[in-house]
């Protein structure tokens, strides 16, 4: 397959009249599972950074506190950042095997079996 | 600075450690070892879609590993280790920014980039909107960022090379930064994005391997007590606050206000790397860029930890005083502990490793901005999307040589500059220049081409007038132009980030809500389909 050409499209892929798709039923349950993760996840996590950085920059004292021998919060602040990335990475891929590729799998299928190809040649 | 710390000074400044010939050898054996998988790889480089995306073939882990590699720069292995080392914990708080920032990448950026997008960032900004300003726009800010991390990258090859070969004049270590540069200009053109996806998958192995080896280390010559690691540093350091926040950043205000915006660079920066995003189209869809981004973040979540180890391992066997005094400053923290724990042949490993480690990300670097020089400007935009069959790859390759020129001169030049805080520009700029677009346009129904453009011009053009007028380029000896008589530094801030990203994100919003025009909304339909389903999504390239 010659990848040479440069528009963003396949050009090989049968017209689809992607207004209808947007517009369908799945596709809205689609955007609003992935929107409806991935912008309070994401909003909660920078702000868990945040106040990460505000602490180390403006609570010293409190950063200093040592919990267990020469280890103070600040440390054990840092580490559980690292614990929380890993664990919203893990939930994510979960989430987004459980909840949307199933879905997006089925609209793919839909639309390159020609379920929304335009009545009139749109384009 | 106490008496005693310049004597200690003046006894650890001449004699560079280590064996050179030692350390060149395994640094040889290491490139011939790279240059036969980099031939090997490259047999396959047929078409654009081989030289940008090594025919969008490599799986997730594949991926994600040269994505750690491509990430895990030296500023992450010497600039931390080094920063963590002298300034204590504050060096730390970098290594957090950077690893958070990938939860960016991962929920926002990398499955809906691979979705739309062929080669290059601007394929996805272009997407909806005017292709001809819109891509001009995005090479340009590809081109700048890349820019600003090569470098950092080459200026972190001549700190190396003072330390490990001995080589303290200034002319020796122009030489090696040639050398380097010449070799990553070698792999680049021959191996295309396959070879140098490979170069990145045996650093980032070589790289995290070292670091375990070495934590392990420095841990069991502690009785594998955290504590006690901590208590030796405080020790060493004569200075209990280098377990605590604020040794470099809390002196003053403007220092707190500074970091804040150091840390907001780095959180918003990675989902913009250009040489970030272009690792997304490697893989074949867009469940595996997935995949990518989650091995990349063990990966470097893992590192990570083990550069906290290792910072304070430098400050308690090296001592702090030692470090800012061998040639090469904090950078050499990292390899001199390599020496305190195994002697020249640990030092020489270690070495090669870091060389390696700004090899490859310096060519990661080069295929990204030759790609999007090749691809958004002279296919898309002086030949109208129909360049003559090969003549796209002709020009990417002919960019690889100007652009590692360019870098081998800027590097020489930014030799001695500290490499993570020169990072942290690059994050800057492109968190400023390309973020907010990026969001607009995957996520903005209204957001129009004026947008774009107010907000990838306004953010790159304040981002870098910003840095132009702080202190990190005038005002003071340690300053770029290392004098004190030349004082234009009226921005305060070293990091421009907490005024450029909301800046460039308002002035998307802005150009949006004043232009009179509406983009094309099939086009809107299109992308958000295609982002979200991967219909239509460029396939991995048979052969």
């Amino acid at each position: 397959m010659g990848n040479e050409a440069l528009s963003a499209e396949t050009e090989t892929a049968p017209p689809v009249d992607y207004r209808a798709v947007q517009q369908s039923e799945e596709f809205q349950r689609l955007r609003s599972r992935h929107r409806r993760f991935v912008f309070p996840v994401l909003a909660a996590c920078l702000a868990w950074y945040l106040a990460y950085v505000l602490l180390a920059s403006y609570a010293h004292d409190f950063m200093s506190t040592p919990v267990w021998g020469n280890v103070n919060i600040a440390m054990l602040l840092g580490l559980a950042q690292v614990v929380t990335t890993f664990a919203v990475t893990t939930w994510y891929v979960s989430y987004a095997n459980r909840r949307l590729d199933p879905l997006a799998e089925e609209i793919r299928d839909e639309i390159e079996t020609a379920q929304f190809a335009p009545e009139e040649a749109a384009r | 600075m106490s008496v005693s710390t310049v004597i200690r000074a003046a006894e650890a400044a001449p004699a560079a450690p280590g064996e050179p010939w030692l350390n060149i050898a395994i640094f040889g054996a290491f490139v011939a070892i790279t240059m036969i998988i980099v031939f090997r790889a490259s047999r396959n480089n047929k078409t654009a879609a081989d030289y940008y995306a090594a025919g969008r073939s490599f799986t997730g882990g594949q991926n994600g590993s040269a994505i750690a590699g491509d990430y895990l720069s030296a500023a992450s292995f010497l600039g931390i280790v080094g920063a963590i080392a002298i300034t204590g914990y504050d060096g730390f708080l970098y290594s957090i920014g950077f690893l958070v920032a990938w939860l960016v990448a991962l929920l926002l950026v990398a499955e809906l980039l691979r979705n739309t997008g062929k080669f290059t960032m601007a394929d996805v900004l272009s997407f909806r909107l005017k292709q001809k300003p819109v891509r001009i726009a995005a090479a340009t800010t590809t081109l700048v960022v890349c820019f600003f991390y090569l470098l950092a990258q080459m200026a972190g090859a001549g700190g190396l090379v003072s330390l490990l070969l001995g080589i303290g004049d200034q002319v020796g270590q122009a030489v090696v930064i040639t050398v380097v540069g010449a070799l990553m200009i070698l792999y680049v053109l021959i191996g295309g994005m396959k070879g140098t996806t490979w170069v990145q998958i045996i650093k980032a192995i070589l790289l995290i391997a070292g670091a375990g080896v070495m934590t392990v280390w420095v841990l069991a010559l502690n009785g594998f007590n955290f504590s006690t690691l901590l208590e030796n540093a405080v020790a060493t350091a004569g200075n209990p606050e280098i377990l605590n926040p604020g040794l470099k950043y809390g002196v003053s205000d403007i220092a707190k206000v500074d970091f804040l915006s150091l840390g907001l660079a780095l959180v918003l920066g990675t989902a913009a790397l250009p040489h970030v995003l272009m690792r997304f189209y490697t893989v074949p869809t867009a469940k595996e860029a997935r995949k990518s981004v989650v091995w990349a973040i063990w990966l470097i979540g893992i590192f990570y930890v083990f550069t906290l180890v290792l910072g304070y391992g430098a400050a308690a066997l090296v001592g702090a005083d030692v470090i800012a005094a061998a040639p090469g400053g904090p950078n050499s923290a990292a390899p001199l502990l390599a020496f305190e724990l195994g002697g020249p042949l640990l030092l020489g490993l270690i070495s090669a490793i870091a060389f390696a480690t700004i090899l490859a990300v310096v060519a990661g670097l080069t295929i990204t901005a030759a790609a999007s020089f090749a691809h958004d400007i002279y296919a898309s935009v002086v030949k109208k999307g129909k360049p003559e069959p090969g003549a796209e790859v002709k020009v990417a390759r002919r960019t690889v040589v100007i652009i590692g020129i360019v870098a081998i001169i800027g590097g020489i030049g930014a030799n001695g500059q500290n490499v993570a805080f020169l990072v942290a520009l690059a994050f800057a700029v492109a968190a400023s220049a390309n973020l907010p677009t990026i969001v607009y346009s995957l996520f903005w129904k209204r957001f129009t081409t004026k947008g774009a453009l107010w907000s990838m011009y306004g953010g790159l053009a304040s981002a870098i007038l910003l840095i132009i007028f702080s202190p990190v380029v005038s005002g003071s000896e340690t300053s770029m132009l290392k004098t004190e008589a030349i004082d234009f530094a009226f921005f305060p801030l070293s990091n421009p980030g907490i005024v450029s990203i909301p800046l460039a994100f308002f002035l998307g919003w802005l150009g949006t809500v004043l232009d009179k025009g509406t983009e094309d909304p099939l086009k809107q339909s299109e992308m958000e389909v295609r982002s979200l389903t991967g219909v239509g999504a460029e396939k991995a390239s048979q052969h």
